[in-house]
């Protein structure tokens, strides 16, 4: 067991965990973020997306020794509280553009694609559908045939991300 | 979406251990015994058999066929099939105790060809007219086998169940599922409990397709065998790999068509024999099949008809739901070898399809009359119109013509110096009868109940699942619109089986279509209910009508639609009390040296009656039309010795994002009429016509028809080739084991 320092959501964190414990198991287990799916726990389906210093990767294959120091974003951080205790949160403008064009259905891939499209409106991504298409073509998604997971980015990146 | 939902492995109970299934590593074999290592601890374990069972070792479905866990001297008939269960508190604990677990067995000679068992799940005949007069009038006939192979459901969710034991002796379930009282009735069964004892919660469920229909009655009675052990909360979540290798998948198929036609293209008679891979058990394969057989003819009037299907027993994992349920199967072969007699006419493929679609007041062959809601004709004209057929196939003809016998196989489509890669554009038509088959719907006899509680809430309480098509919008959405109040005034109840009665399983396109009606009749009924008593409207009164009258309920029971009758025993009358219609154009790209397809565009044309939600239904027909895609290029399930090889993700590869075609969806409205809101469902028509509409384009693009899915690479070189020799298996066959 070592203690690792890192930050979630810009909240800094701190476990005492083995080295080579999965960054998605210390999210979920230790941190109870749960917003962060596991599909395939080998790489495929990026469900498990997140973004350490801004980069999308997928957190079943990066042990969390390798986040020692870094910066560590998931779903749950894309939302901000809203103004009361009991209003609802006030929606990132990607997520936003998800409920309006229906870019999710069952939700499990929603986490990992919102992360990989927040990492690409981040780089300053546009609203060029074969840009999206490849921001994207690492996260796997059964049930929208994609369409609409790309209206809603396009949508997001005309707002300004 | 900002990753508060619960899935069933997001849930958190205290003190929870893990569970592991041990499962066969044969195909066909007697299960001598389970060995537990005596040099290993077991006290902090918890071990399940057979003899662990309190009520019947049987998976309740169709047949009691499929055992719970196989005994030790039973017979194990699938590779992958579970015999004993592990619970530890831990996961390295569970990791240990597996390997310190044998299993012991002696292998027996296993059947992996569905053409040669003599093990038979079902049978179906279906005939109309004379067959031999018909072929013997013909100006032409044409004979034609087509075979498809697996598909796995591939939600990114895996299967997953958590049991918590009861105070009462009974068990609770949590998990990823489409029917809760599939799972309760399994439960009762397997454990010896009664409605209260045993409980079954849905959690959010990532994605279903028919792939959490009926397995997950088997993981619970796993989950809560082990609970009721340990007498602790028990996790049953399975890993991708564990999901591929064990779960059901798509039947395999093998359809053969003979077909005689006039000289102008119009159907005399179709003989078609279908056979059907159930895999080792039952599961809902009779259902499957009788849904094939009834669609196997495809949307044409044709005056002889011969349909016989199959299905038999092989040592595979079973086969079992999936999205379109034996019709994608059956009219990939239909599309495919009616496009083949166009080309042998010389007729235009959507000419072809002008003179045979069904039109109102023709006859099936199951002798139901198409009285209304019949639109084969129109998304047939929209969808051509749209996507420019005629037009894109003239180009590519005289594209064809060019390249043919100028590359190095003489005769052959294969590349010329200068293009590698040729367009094609091709169509299929397809029909899908909405909800359950024949009887199905009247045996079933759904309740739904809407509640105005006393606290002047409006509460659905169905069983019917959401995985993401829609339920949860669609339902308050109908309700509300019955009680003219807004929709934010209507609340739906989790489906758990403490609380919401059985309105059927979430299946079959029926959800949208018949629980969605029955919805409307209950809040039609209370809304009068209310009414009646206030002397105002509902939305005025319904907040002081709760006050006074406490909680009103209205329970609404299935009837059948007027008119609409099947005989189970002579396999006559209305298979389905409506069809929805589907026309699909796709446009591919083949690369002629490598053999890969890309689908590069879509138009769809769906006739799904009176539409209800436009974006949810749009996200049915993409999605739909995208597994659709999968099954027609890349999507294959290998096997060997009754093993599935590619068992995890990297393998068993399915369409990204730069795969999936551009999208187009025209809906076409022909409401049904026996349901208030006119609809008939949606879910599972794309997936019908996609595969044949992409195999067409192929062959607009080489001339060279691909009649075993998917169109692979191989297959599509082979076939350029013309060399049977280099293809692969055909699909869903077993390679001997080494």
């Amino acid at each position: 067991m070592t203690v690792y320092r890192f930050s979630v959501n810009t909240v800094p964190v701190q476990v005492n965990v083995p080295g080579m414990r999965r960054l998605l198991d210390v999210l979920r287990e230790e941190l109870a973020l749960t917003g962060t799916k596991e599909g395939c726990g080998e790489g495929e389906c990026g469900a498990c997306t997140v973004l350490i210093d801004g980069r999308p990767v997928d957190s079943c294959l990066v042990p969390v020794c390798q986040v020692d120091g870094a910066s560590v974003s998931t779903v749950e951080g894309l939302a901000t509280a809203g103004l009361t205790a009991d209003a609802p949160p006030v929606l990132d403008g990607l997520q936003a553009a998800f409920l309006q064009a229906g870019g999710a259905q069952c939700g499990i891939c929603t986490p990992g694609m919102l992360m990989a499209a927040r990492a690409y409106l981040d780089e300053g991504g546009g609203p060029d559908e074969d840009a999206i298409r490849e921001a994207i073509a690492g996260n796997l998604c059964r049930c929208t045939g994609y369409t609409k997971i790309i209206e809603a980015i396009a949508l997001a990146a005309r707002a300004g991300g | 979406l900002v990753g508060a939902a619960k899935y069933a492995d997001d849930l958190v109970f205290p003190g929870a251990w893990y569970g592991a299934t041990i499962r066969s590593t044969d195909a066909h074999a007697t299960f001598t015994a389970l060995q537990l290592d005596p040099g290993f601890d077991w006290s902090t374990v918890v071990v399940v058999t057979s003899a662990d069972i309190p009520g019947d070792n049987v998976v309740s479905s169709i047949k009691a066929d499929q055992p719970i866990l196989v005994p030790i001297g039973g017979e194990i008939q699938h590779h992958a099939e579970p015999l004993a269960l592990l619970a530890a508190p831990d996961k390295a604990t569970l990791r240990a105790a597996r390997q310190a677990a044998h299993v012991v067995t002696s292998t027996l000679p296993a059947v992996f060809d569905p053409l040669v068992s003599d093990h038979v799940f079902a049978v179906y005949e279906l005939a109309s007219g004379d067959l031999g007069a018909a072929f013997a009038a013909a100006d032409f006939v044409l004979e034609g086998e087509y075979r498809v192979g697996h598909q796995e459901q591939l939600y990114i969710e895996n299967n997953a169940m958590i049991a918590v034991p009861s105070d009462d002796g009974g068990v609770t379930v949590h998990g990823s599922l489409q029917c809760p009282y599939y799972v309760h009735t399994a439960l009762k069964r397997g454990l010896a409990m009664d409605d209260r004892q045993a409980r079954v919660v849905q959690a959010e469920t990532g994605g279903g397709f028919g792939g959490k229909e009926e397995y997950p009655s088997i993981i619970a009675l796993h989950a809560a065998l082990l609970a009721q052990k340990a007498g602790r909360p028990v996790r049953m979540i399975y890993d991708r790999h564990e999901d591929l290798a064990a779960t059901t998948k798509r039947h395999p198929a093998i359809v053969r068509h003979r077909t005689a036609v006039t000289r102008d293209g119009r159907l005399l008679a179709q003989d078609i024999e279908v056979v059907m891979d159930g895999g080792a058990y039952c599961t809902l394969t009779p259902v499957v099949l009788s849904r094939g057989a009834i669609h196997a003819g495809g949307p044409y009037r044709c005056p002889n008809v011969r349909i016989r299907a199959r299905a038999t027993q092989t040592n595979t994992p079973p086969n079992g739901a999936f999205r379109g349920f034996g019709a994608p199967q059956v009219q990939f072969a239909t599309e495919t070898h009616l496009n083949r007699i166009a080309e042998a006419l010389g007729l235009s493929p959507l000419e072809i399809r002008r003179r045979n679609v069904y039109r109102p007041g023709d006859t099936t062959p199951t002798g139901q009359v198409l009285r209304d809601s019949v639109a084969g004709e129109e998304v047939l004209e929209r969808a051509a119109e749209a996507s420019e057929f005629e037009r894109l196939r003239a180009r590519h003809d005289a594209a064809r013509d060019r390249r043919a016998g100028s590359g190095t196989v003489p005769a052959s489509a294969l590349r010329t110096t200068r293009e590698r890669v040729a367009s094609g554009v091709g169509l299929a038509l397809a029909w899908h009868g909405a909800g359950f088959t024949g009887s199905g719907e009247v045996k079933l006899a759904s309740v739904v109940s809407l509640e105005l509680t006393a606290e002047g809430e409006i509460r659905i309480l169905t069983a019917s699942t959401e995985m993401g098509q829609g339920t949860k919008t669609i339902f308050p959405q109908l309700v509300a619109e019955a009680l003219d109040v807004p929709i934010e005034a209507v609340e739906i109840a989790p489906q758990d089986t403490a609380y919401v009665p059985d309105s059927g399983p979430t299946v079959a396109s029926r959800t949208a279509m018949v629980v969605g009606g029955l919805l409307i009749g209950a809040a039609k009924r209370l809304r009068s209910q209310v009414e009646t008593a206030t002397g105002g409207t509902f939305a005025a009164t319904y907040r002081d009508h709760a006050k006074v009258h406490g909680t009103t309920r209205v329970d609404q029971h299935f009837e059948p639609y007027p008119g609409v009758g099947f005989d189970d025993a002579t396999y006559r009358g209305d298979a389905y009390p409506a069809f929805g219609w589907a026309a699909c154009v796709a446009q591919v790209d083949v690369d002629l040296d490598t053999g890969e397809v890309h689908v590069r565009d879509v138009v769809a044309a769906d006739d799904i009656g009176r539409v209800i939600h436009p974006v949810l239904a749009e996200g049915q027909v993409e999605g739909g039309t995208l597994q659709a895609v999968g099954y027609a290029t890349i999507e294959e399930i290998k096997l060997r010795d009754g093993r599935y090889l590619n068992d995890r993700l990297a393998t068993y590869i399915i369409p990204t994002s730069l795969d999936a075609p551009r999208i187009t969806t025209i809906f076409v409205e022909a409401p049904f009429d026996a349901v208030p809101h006119g609809a008939k469902g949606v879910g599972e028509l794309p997936m019908d016509v996609g595969a044949p509409a992409v195999v067409a384009a192929i062959a607009d693009a080489t001339g060279v028809w691909i009649s075993d899915l998917p169109a692979s690479p191989e297959r599509i070189l082979a076939a350029l080739a013309g060399v049977a020799a280099v293809a692969p298996l055909p699909p869903g066959a077993s390679e001997p084991a080494r």
